[in-house]
């Protein structure tokens, strides 16, 4: 199953944690998740994927649309706990230039 | 001399069947003793282009995706009976274009395929699409 497990403010930093396949539902639910925080101000979004071991392009590309949200913010997207292909489909996509990836929420959370 | 094993699978075009085919790939690369990384390298390709072949084809029949295990390689061919594209149109996307833009978020699948496999190439027409990508064993994509 792919969703979003769990929502929560630690912080200044919108941690979304997610289970299963990020493809185009799960990219939908994790901006819908973040939108929410957005529009009350937030501007730091951490996802913790340590959960997902497996994308696709579509889902990476909703990704982007969050990144230039919290451009427009000032704001940042990170991630955590991604599976060395999904770290790599980052890279090639160039999401790691816009985004830091982190081995553990906790590391991410301390440095957002 | 005794023929190649191989895998034939039979996709329907429905939500996430894609996921077939990577499970598929696992158990062929697992006996193939293919490192972890390649097995990831092999399954987001796949995604990529069973994608390709679900939506941007308009094929309204089924895809079919042969493995074929060799001793140094594995080439998997994903078959489409769809509209055909050419490739002459397709643009290497760049995130610096798409962010803050009305480009478009999404076409990334045949850049992420390159990038993954060791080989790949594309037949196309009108009659449908044949995407032929190798895995190496021993080489790497680099």
């Amino acid at each position: 199953m792919n969703k979003v497990t769990n929502v929560e403010l630690i912080g200044e930093v919108v941690v979304i944690t997610t289970e299963g396949y990020l493809n185009k539902d799960l990219g939908d639910e994790i901006q819908n998740s973040a939108q929410e925080h957005i529009s009350n101000g937030k501007n730091k979004v951490l996802i913790n994927l340590e959960r997902s071991n497996i994308v696709n392009s579509i889902g990476a590309s909703i990704l982007i649309e969050l990144i230039e949200q919290l451009q427009e913010k000032d704001g940042s997207l990170a991630f955590c706990g991604l599976a060395p292909i999904i770290e790599k489909t980052f890279k090639i996509m160039g999401l790691t230039k816009y985004c830091e990836s982190f081995a553990t929420q906790d590391e991410a959370v301390a440095a957002m | 001399m005794s023929k190649k094993p191989s895998v034939e699978l039979k996709l329907p075009i429905l939500k996430d069947m894609e996921l077939v085919a990577t499970q598929t790939a696992e158990i062929v690369a697992k006996h193939m003793d293919l490192s972890e990384e390649k097995t990831g390298e092999i399954s987001m390709a796949l995604i990529e282009a069973c994608i390709n072949a679900f939506e941007h084809s308009e094929s309204k029949s089924e895809v079919y995706i042969d493995f074929l295990i060799e001793e140094d390689q594995l080439t998997i061919k994903v078959i489409d009976k769809g509209k055909g594209f050419d490739q002459s149109n397709v643009k290497i996307p760049k995130i610096e274009s798409k962010l803050n833009s009305d480009e478009r978020k999404r076409g990334w699948g045949i850049m992420l395929i390159k990038e993954l496999m060791d080989s790949v190439d594309f037949e196309s027409d009108h009659t449908g699409t044949t995407l032929t990508m190798i895995k190496k064993k021993e080489a790497t994509n680099e």
